[in-house]
């Protein structure tokens, strides 16, 4: 009983949330509301007993995707004047969009894979049960390869977009800190001995 | 001593609620709840309390370091105490404080974002281990959980950047969450090489794969990951020497200079919670949470079975939050670029390597740690 | 090359931050040189510069000529000076404020004062509650100079070597 209130209320949250993320004139509020759906759905998925998929929501997507998420759109001056000018021009297509979406998504879950019966209970597992564990032993036993295999794509992918980045002219003057934090007194400061000067010729004769 | 307060508060305080004011039906479900209130509250008041006098401590520890003797006039009923009762002025001065929202502020975000800055961290309590067997919530994925809570508290400082409607405000947000989200993966790697170490996610796992002796603890065959953990601590706390998300010289107070009162006052007690928590950490994972320091040394070890095992665990982490406050005292604030430079491409490669030397080490069964 | 390497190898093992902390440790548990100030007190000089008198002659007559070369002096424009002349012939001031939210303790006018009359006092603990109570006047001024004019003439002579 207290399981059905607890998933309809976070799928409240979240179908309102997602709703607010599109509706929400502010992108910035559109963002906050995404981040309040990441956080209905891993409360879900908390429920079905996936608190390694539900915490790794949160830690990847809410911790730092979001919060990139966040900075670009508070850096960036958005004109929403601009935006909203084609609204009538492509609605016309957007309407055919969505209306085939909901219709694919529509065949997917009625399909027999989701018929109620099969998905109306949650398989109650002991408190020794680690879904961490479980999932960690099937990706590096069964699915190793497939595991190597995106962890590549995704390196290939980090190194491009480093690359993509760095400036290939060095035109710029910026600084680097890693030369500066090995300077030492020796390389900048030349200490100087010489005697103390006692007449004041060099006074006079400059005068 | 604890549990004895609690079962008596259990027997005598919640249990003739229950019995008294519910049906027969609900009454186990409701004691429980009650019970796990009882456990909140006993964690996070002693949390709160010691947020309040930490902040007391750091003026102590920081005067004295420069020479100083730091406050000392307010104390209670006419007696000065060396100025215990400051932290209690302090809070009785914020609470009575008008808050003041900016004009073109968004205000619900505004009064929003301390909340959140200061919730994950006290949540993240909930799953801290203080001996063998008291933690609130017992869960396989601990060390998890903690990450990602510690990860959440950017939002606020994000949140009150930009919702205060300031410029300055705005960009201590915005060097506030480049600095955490670079500093949290050299965190996340460390941790890492706990779990690699420890081969678990469960905190009180971690601590008592650790016991033995002092050697055993994760600090030495970890030593850099421990030393990148309580750098990152800093970095992600915005304390000092990464304290470029206030930079009282050069953007005024950063993200919090439009907050004033208790608004603001979260803001700072959510900053030394986050404190208290990452000390606590670090004394979880690398030295050995409650495990007494003696274990292992004969004639030592009797000599100390009487202290409890919590003990050890608050002295570690006061050692830790000393050292909170001792860096600040010593070192000037980074430069930007340079906390930068530090967090990508100097902690994040030192501990990719180390996470190698941890996972060799543990293979090959190294003694004394991993055998 | 060699250097190169022993800097990375201190900069890893943060070399410089552990002497750092070092030093900040010792200062730790170093005497304390706070003064307790409500109980204890620093050391003033003869030259200290505090709250504003004007001084009169032992026989009781005001020192002061209304010669205005303090207010002609006063950089902050603090003194303000009326002057007319007196029964006995004289020339005496008639007002002689003193803003001393404006003032800035410089010490120029008692420095340019030909008779000694305005000085600057030992006195530095003061305050105003009220709007006007920083606007010193003439009367008070001279009260100020009354109350504390046996240690103003100590420090004059005191200072006469020197001048």
């Amino acid at each position: 009983m207290i399981e059905q209130i607890v998933f309809y209320l976070f799928s409240g949250i979240l179908l309102l949330s997602a709703t607010m993320v599109v509706v929400m004139r502010n992108p910035i509020h559109s963002a906050l509301f995404l981040v309040l759906s990441f956080f209905a759905s891993a409360a879900i998925w908390l429920l079905l007993q996936a608190e390694f998929l539900a915490i790794a929501l949160v830690l990847v997507y809410v911790g730092a995707v979001m919060v990139l998420f966040l900075f670009v759109v508070m850096m960036l001056d958005i004109n929403l004047v601009v935006i909203r000018e084609g609204f009538a021009r492509f609605l016309p297509v957007g309407i055919t969009v969505a209306v085939l979406m909901v219709a694919a998504m529509g065949l997917v879950v009625g399909s027999d894979y989701f018929l109620s019966d099969t998905y109306m209970a949650i398989k109650s597992v002991g408190a020794d049960y680690s879904n961490t564990k479980e999932l960690g032993l099937t990706l590096y036993t069964e699915y190793l390869y497939q595991f190597e295999i995106a962890g590549a794509i995704l390196l290939v992918a980090i190194i491009a977009a480093i690359s993509l980045s760095m400036s290939k002219s060095k035109v710029n003057k910026s600084i680097s800190p890693e030369e500066q934090v090995f300077v030492k007194k020796a390389d900048r400061l030349r200490i100087v001995k010489m005697q103390s000067e006692t007449n004041n010729k060099d006074e006079e004769s400059e005068t | 001593m604890l549990e004895i307060i609690y079962q008596f508060i259990s027997h005598n305080v919640l249990l003739p609620i229950t019995t008294l004011l519910l049906p027969v039906d609900y009454q186990a479900q409701a004691l429980t709840v009650l019970q796990t209130v009882v456990k909140i509250l006993s964690i996070l008041v002693p949390v709160l309390i010691t947020v309040a006098y930490f902040t007391y401590f750091e003026r102590k520890v920081i005067g004295f370091i420069q020479g100083r003797i730091g406050p000392n006039r307010v104390g209670f009923f006419g007696f000065s105490l060396w100025g215990l009762g400051q932290p209690i002025a302090d809070a009785v001065k914020l609470i009575v404080k008008e808050i003041i929202v900016p004009t073109g502020s968004n205000r619900v975000l505004f009064i929003m974002a301390p909340i959140l800055s200061l919730a994950p961290s006290l949540a993240a309590w909930a799953v801290i281990p203080f001996d063998d067997t008291k933690v609130l919530a017992n869960i396989n994925a601990g060390l998890l959980y903690v990450l990602a809570l510690t990860s959440l508290a950017v939002y606020g400082v994000i949140i009150a950047g930009w919702a205060s409607n300031s410029k300055y405000a705005f960009l201590g947000a915005m060097r506030s969450a480049a600095q955490i989200v670079a500093y949290e993966i050299a965190m996340g790697f460390a941790l890492v090489g706990v779990l690699v170490a420890a081969g678990s996610l469960n905190l009180g796992d971690i601590v008592n794969s650790q016991a033995g002796s002092v050697i055993h603890w994760f600090w030495i065959p970890l030593f850099p990951l421990f030393v990148i953990y309580f750098i990152s601590g800093l970095a992600e706390t915005n304390r000092a020497p990464f304290d470029v998300a206030e930079g009282e010289s050069e953007i005024v107070a950063g993200f919090h200079v439009e907050y004033g009162g208790m608004a603001f006052s979260v803001f700072f007690m959510a900053e030394y919670a986050n404190m208290i928590l990452i000390a606590v950490l670090s004394a979880i994972m690398f030295c050995g949470g409650w495990l007494s320091p003696f274990q292992g040394i004969p004639g030592l070890e009797d000599l100390f079975t009487w202290v409890p095992p919590m003990f050890w665990l608050l002295a570690k982490t006061s050692f830790f939050m000393f050292l909170f406050l001792w860096f600040r005292a010593t070192f000037p604030r980074y430069r930007y670029d340079q906390i930068m430079r530090l967090g990508w491409k100097v902690f994040i490669p030192i501990t990719i390597v180390w996470l190698v030397v941890v996972s060799a080490l543990v293979v090959t069964n190294t003694p004394p740690w991993f055998n | 090359m060699a250097n190169k390497i022993k800097n990375y190898v201190t900069s890893l093992f943060l070399w410089e931050l552990l002497k750092g902390l070092r030093l900040t440790g010792k200062y730790l548990f170093k005497r304390k040189i706070t003064v307790q100030y409500p109980e204890e007190k620093t050391p003033q000089s003869h030259r200290f510069r505090g709250l504003h008198a004007l001084r009169r002659y032992p026989n009781g007559e005001e020192r002061c000529i209304a010669c205005k070369l303090c207010e002609a002096v006063c950089p902050a424009v603090a003194i303000t000076i009326e002057s007319e002349a007196r029964d006995d012939g004289s020339r005496r001031t008639t007002k002689y404020d003193i803003d001393l939210t404006k003032c800035i303790f410089c010490g120029f006018c008692e420095e340019s004062c030909p008779v000694d009359s305005i000085v600057e006092t030992r006195i530095f603990e003061y305050h105003g509650e009220k709007r006007g109570d920083l606007l010193m006047t003439k009367p008070r001024l001279l009260e100020i100079g009354d109350m504390v004019e046996k240690q103003l003439a100590e420090d004059r002579a005191k200072d006469a070597l020197y001048r």
